[in-house]
């Protein structure tokens, strides 16, 4: 590479050298800095701005269904109930099916088909919210509104599938595309822990007789477990934030329903629904109010899947040290 | 001494001319084996129907207005016309945001590579500070630029150069992981051979170790960048007031995007106005798959040429 004399720099010698290496520290501390900066300033902005609110409610918003600009009440906890109940009802279909996914990529399928499907489901990362929101609102909320009374015929013993509404709009669609959303998270996630696991220890219990699922129930899915959750987690913290594509879908009515077919309304929801069209000071408080509550659920679900991988990351990196 | 026994009891029972076939527990066990491996099949194949199912209500309802007068007229009112504005209004509101955040994100990823050593508590700061950062929900992140700038610098008055911040704080985390992650593959003989060269750090950062990443940090640019573009929750706040009728560039005032054309008109529910909605969608999907294509064939050519050498 290097052709024809070359002056011997010693690195402490060299002014030039110096000055280089501290304009380019520099530069890779204060982008370090912008970071904490940035996450500092949006702690800031949520509670100054949404002070009004913390003042008048207090802590009581959190536990306080109504949410009435005209009689000046506002509260979160219908809200609240709304993106728990969407939120993990998207989890609870997509944890499974994208598990299964993510077997079938990294245990059955053939490399040929593995680099083909693999892709193919990581796209549906891809599509941005906006399109998932306009396709639930024409095409998926007409479909599920046909749907419904099948299912409440099947399912109304659960108070869940309880009697159709007049449209299809519910927490139930918004759940759906919420699945939609978070199935590849899941599923390339976890393909790629599947992956990690020393082809030792699968070969090892496939000698002692064990069937693929054996060996996917008693090695693969025990060794990755936590990863695996973290993966949840983290999907589940995307689900919980969503904002625009349950803004069209779920009907932003502020009331706690068992019924899943019944509209709902979420806390991001709720911010991109009014924010811009705001009457009164204490109800642009109270939104902000509902933007810091994200903010504390969205820490609080970064912060638990990093907790569950650094166990994780322990315990893969003392497998590795017993197995060498 | 009792197997004997026992083997003696079943050679009675046991024909050993029969064929042999499994019975018994060990059928039950190869069925559920066979059931599971059905079932992760066919939630591969469903995984890719969903897919399908999305992707075909857009192409085959959106499909259909595009023409090249869609992408190079103006609208009429929101039911006619193109979508020009819309389009080059999301290119400028992104390609401003990629102008910051990423030599910023690949600044970070250095820092935590070369400057901060594995164990360094700035640098584990840090790395939980992007992992926080890209746990945001995307509509608070609206909310703080709307708080920050919109009202903070501008009185009040959105701006695409608002939008452009907004979605670098999107694109930020995820460039700088990404940058991390492939500076970290660079092979440590390189920064070697470039010490035992005597050359300094700064130098043997922009000669030797960025071009040796170039191939992987412009995939994580294109993926980190391709996300942004479909963003709507932080635009929503901070950049929803434009004239549509015609291409603006000024970035200090309002300008249009694709989201929020659709946005509006899945709110207003205008049905004429739907199939072009579905056609501004079809094009965004486009350039968001087509860069995500992209990624993944520069990816895989500079691992073959990373292989290679």
């Amino acid at each position: 590479m290097v052709t024809g004399p070359r002056r011997t720099v010693v690195r402490s010698a060299s002014g030039a050298g110096q000055l280089g290496d501290r304009v380019l520290f520099g530069l890779c501390a204060a982008a370090g800095l912008l970071v904490a900066f940035v996450l500092v300033e949006i702690i800031y902005q949520l509670i100054s701005n949404s002070s009004t609110s913390i003042s008048r409610f207090g802590l009581g918003f959190l536990v306080h269904q109504s949410w009435n600009v005209h009689l000046t009440e506002f509260g979160a906890a219908a809200l609240i109930y709304g993106t728990l109940v969407s939120s993990l009802m998207a989890l609870a279909i997509a944890g499974p099916l994208g598990i299964s996914i993510a077997i079938y990529l990294s245990m059955l399928a053939s490399p040929r088909v593995r680099s083909v499907v693999g892709p193919l489901v990581e796209m549906l990362a891809a599509v941005p919210s906006i399109i998932y929101g306009f396709w639930g609102l024409i095409v998926l909320v007409p479909f599920i509104h046909n749907i419904e009374p099948g299912l409440h015929s099947v399912l109304g013993w659960i108070p869940l599938f309880g009697p159709p509404q007049t449209t299809g709009l519910s927490l139930f669609t918004g759940a759906l595309v919420l699945t939609f959303m978070i199935l590849p998270i899941i599923a390339s996630l976890s393909r790629d822990l599947f992956l990690t696991v020393p082809g030792e220890l699968k070969e090892g219990a496939a000698a002692l007789g064990s069937t693929q699922w054996e060996v996917i129930r008693g090695v693969v899915l025990p060794s990755t477990i936590s990863g695996v959750t973290a993966a949840m987690v983290l999907a589940l913290g995307r689900a919980l934030g969503e904002a625009i594509a349950l803004s069209f879908i779920v009907g932003d009515v502020t009331k706690i329903n068992v019924n899943l077919f019944a509209p709902g309304a979420t806390l991001a929801e709720r911010i991109a629904n009014q924010f811009l069209g705001v009457s009164t000071n204490l109800q642009l408080a109270s939104l902000w109010y509902l933007g810091l509550v994200l903010l504390v659920i969205g820490l609080l679900t970064s912060l638990t899947a990093r907790l569950i991988a650094r166990r994780f990351d322990v315990e893969r990196s003392m497998a590795k040290a017993v197995m060498a | 001494m009792s197997a004997g026994t026992d083997l003696k009891v079943d050679a009675s029972l046991f024909d050993p001319t029969a064929p042999l076939t499994a019975s018994g527990n060990l059928r039950r066990r190869d069925g559920v084996d066979r059931l599971i491996r059905y079932g992760a099949t066919v939630a591969a194949a469903i995984g890719v129907a969903m897919l399908v199912l999305v992707i075909y209500a857009v192409v085959s309802k959106g499909a259909s207005v595009i023409s090249l007068g869609f992408f190079v007229h103006n609208p009429v009112g929101l039911v006619g016309g193109g979508i020009a504005p819309f389009l080059v209004g999301t290119l400028e509101v992104v390609a401003i945001a990629a102008v910051i955040a990423v030599p910023v994100g690949v600044l970070t990823g250095l820092y935590l590579t070369e400057f901060a050593g594995p164990s360094s508590r700035t640098g584990n700061a840090l790395k939980l500070g992007l992992d926080l950062m890209q746990g945001l929900p995307t509509i608070v992140v609206g909310l703080f630029v709307y708080g920050l700038i919109v009202v903070g610098l501008q009185g009040g008055k959105q701006s695409g150069i608002a939008a452009s911040v907004a979605l670098a704080i999107v694109i930020l985390p995820l460039m700088a992981r990404s940058a991390q992650e492939v500076l970290l593959l660079v092979p440590g003989t390189l920064r070697e051979a470039s010490d035992a060269l005597g050359v300094s750090r700064w130098r043997s950062v922009l000669t030797v170790i960025l071009p040796a990443a170039t191939g992987g940090i412009v995939t994580g640019a294109i993926l980190a960048i391709a996300r942004a573009a479909g963003e709507t929750a932080p635009i929503l706040l901070t950049d929803s007031v434009f004239s549509s009728n015609s291409v603006s560039l000024n970035p200090f005032h309002g300008i249009a995007t694709i989201p929020l054309y659709i946005l509006t008109i899945a709110d207003q529910a205008i049905p004429e106005a739907f199939a072009h909605a579905w056609g501004a969608a079809f094009v965004l999907l486009v350039m968001i798959l087509f860069a995500n294509v992209l990624a993944r064939v520069i990816l895989a050519r500079s691992r073959a040429k990373m292989g290679g050498s």
